[in-house]
């Protein structure tokens, strides 16, 4: 198992190390100077000059880039351009609130994704199955601005059963993780059923029915186990997307998420905020890919002699 | 072919999602004769109508009519589906394709690029790239192929390393045949299958991923009729006019499924083992 961690973490080094390099070219690639932007509109070039140097903004590009790194690794983010503040500050607890509502909307989709999955298998290429199969093309269908809004206006509007937008209590997370986990059930689901599916046709299946035992022994203690394995890979990717794609849903409701941060960073070409945060979601992404994967191979020892 | 479309014939979902995608392409293809009104006309008359005999869907906060909008919206975002995804596919495919056949260092490095593109997690890429081109429609549709290679260069270089082991592309290479020649005449041609059944799932996905967007204010500017900015727009009056959000995101959201229907009937019928990202 250690050989096999220690693998995945060298591969995943080069991966990091160009996403750093692609986000701070990217940042670079953003018309507009920072500089004049935050000298004024009435300063003067020397002025403005100033302002670049503070801002070291005048050195070379490699020069910057090793800086950014540098200090990256040390956890100094720099401060924001905008409000002076440092962007570990700024960032810290937008990503925390992000990381809230992907945590209870990929928990709500795995339930879900699971249950509608397995329920879907076991009655295979029945009505239940098909009806599984549309209402998940359904899921995957929604627009999340759309769901958020028609969510919103149904139990805020209409009923008053929860609170508008904002993150004041826990009752405004309820339709934010809503909208975000159904689209993510969906994916879930079709994934339990395929992986289910494949598993009932095995041999050791074959042989837990001639065991005499009943089909829900059979299902549950034998299948589903094995079935869900797969299903991790998934679940991985679908919290790295949520966290990612948390923007859109964090608009509808004002939540004060790390997506909203960042365009609203990109709006002021607050360039270390925006740096900071890109690179931190796409560390924590390559991260939970990293422990998918390993958790992958503690579940199915044959992973690891790939 | 015949046989495929049976196959796709008895492939219960495909026909409504078939019919759903037509009855849309239809729209944007005759928008200014099925449209009853100019849709940036505004009329400040009649703001805000409620849908009725007068406006099929009612009208917006400057009177124009959000029926027009909408059939002509479905131009855009064809458009938005259809180029995004022929983009990506022409980037993209060649990129796994060179990987695949020509293996070693070529495949090394193209590969560790997509890596790095797939850690953005989310539309945060597509956001990334049109923050650096600028907001606009076309700039979103360029965001959204470049957010869409690096699946097509995976899926290609995956086909093709399986189709390269085949025996006849042994005998293309004992005939003295070019590798242009065989990757263009006979690997190609085997790998369109499953490339074919993605293309029409990320279309859908692209659609859903441009009104985002432009929702975000990052893609079709007002006053475009684009689905995503109506439904952004519309925003402001949702509780006295919610007409403004939801016909907008009930035209998304059929034609997404329609295409997601004609999508799960093209898997079934071309490739049953093919795997969903």
């Amino acid at each position: 198992m250690i050989p096999f961690a220690l693998r995945r973490l060298l591969q995943a080094a080069p991966v990091l190390a160009g996403v750093s390099l692609a986000v701070f070219f990217m940042i670079h690639l953003i018309p507009g100077d920072p500089a004049r932007l935050y000298a004024g509109l009435e300063a003067s070039r020397e002025d403005v000059e100033n302002v670049r140097r503070a801002l070291g903004l005048d050195e070379a590009l490699p020069v910057q880039y090793g800086r950014f790194l540098g200090r990256f690794v040390t956890g100094d983010l720099g401060r924001s351009l905008k409000t002076g503040r440092p962007v570990g500050e700024e960032i810290a607890a937008r990503y925390a609130s992000t990381a809230f509502l992907a945590v209870l909307a990929i928990a709500s989709a795995i339930a879900l994704g699971a249950a509608t999955g397995v329920v879907a298998a076991v009655w295979r290429r029945t009505a239940v199955d098909h009806a599984a199969l549309l209402v998940s093309l359904l899921g995957l269908s929604l627009p999340p601005f759309f769901l958020g809004l028609v969510l919103m206006l149904f139990f805020s509007v209409q009923l008053g059963w929860l609170p508008l937008a904002g993150n004041a209590t826990w009752r405004h997370a309820v339709l934010p993780a809503v909208t975000l986990a159904l689209p993510a059930a969906a994916v879930i689901s079709r994934m339990v059923r395929g992986s289910l599916v494949e598993v009932m046709e095995q041999d050791y299946i074959r042989t837990a029915r001639a065991k005499g035992l009943t089909e829900w022994v059979v299902v549950n203690a034998h299948a589903v186990r094995n079935a869900l394995i797969p299903v991790v890979t998934v679940v991985g990717l679908q919290l790295g997307y949520l966290l990612g794609g948390a923007v859109v849903t964090e608009t509808v409701f004002s939540w004060p998420g790390i997506g909203r941060l960042i365009v609203q960073a990109i709006a002021a070409r607050d360039f270390p905020v925006v740096q900071a945060a890109v690179l931190l979601l796409a560390v924590t992404f390559v991260g939970i890919n990293l422990l998918t994967d390993m958790l992958y191979a503690v579940l199915d020892p044959r992973i690891r002699l790939e | 072919m015949r046989r495929r479309w049976r196959e796709l014939r008895r492939a219960r979902l495909a026909l409504p999602g078939a019919a759903v995608v037509c009855a849309f392409a239809v729209a944007a293809l005759l928008a200014p004769w099925l449209a009853p009104d100019d849709p940036t006309r505004s009329n400040l008359a009649n703001v805000l109508a409620r849908p009725g005999a007068a406006h099929l869907l009612g009208t917006d906060e400057l009177g124009r009519d959000v029926f027009s909008r909408i059939v002509h919206g479905a131009r855009l975002s064809m458009l938005e589906g259809l180029f995004a995804v022929a983009l990506a596919v022409t980037l993209g495919v060649p990129l796994g394709l060179a990987a695949g056949y020509a293996g070693g260092a070529a495949d090394t490095v193209i590969m560790r690029c997509v890596d790095v593109l797939l850690a953005f997690p989310g539309v945060l890429l597509a956001v990334a790239v049109v923050s650096i081109l600028g907001p606009g429609l076309w700039n979103a549709m360029v965001a959204v192929a470049i957010y869409t290679v690096p699946i097509f260069a995976r899926l290609a270089r995956g086909s093709t390393l399986v189709v390269k082991r085949e025996v006849y592309i042994e005998g293309c290479r004992a005939l003295g045949m070019s590798d242009l020649r065989i990757v263009g005449r006979h690997v190609l041609p085997n790998i369109a299958a499953p490339l074919l059944v993605m293309s029409a799932l990320r279309v859908a996905v692209a659609i859903l991923t441009a009104a985002s967007l432009s929702f975000l204010g990052l893609g079709a500017q007002p006053p475009t009729p684009e689905w995503g900015a109506m439904l952004s727009n519309g925003r402001n009056y949702v509780l006295i006019a919610p007409h403004l959000v939801i016909f907008p995101g009930l035209a998304i959201l059929l034609l997404v499924l329609g295409l997601n229907l004609l999508q799960e009937g093209l898997r079934l019928a071309l490739d049953p083992r093919l795997t969903e990202r």
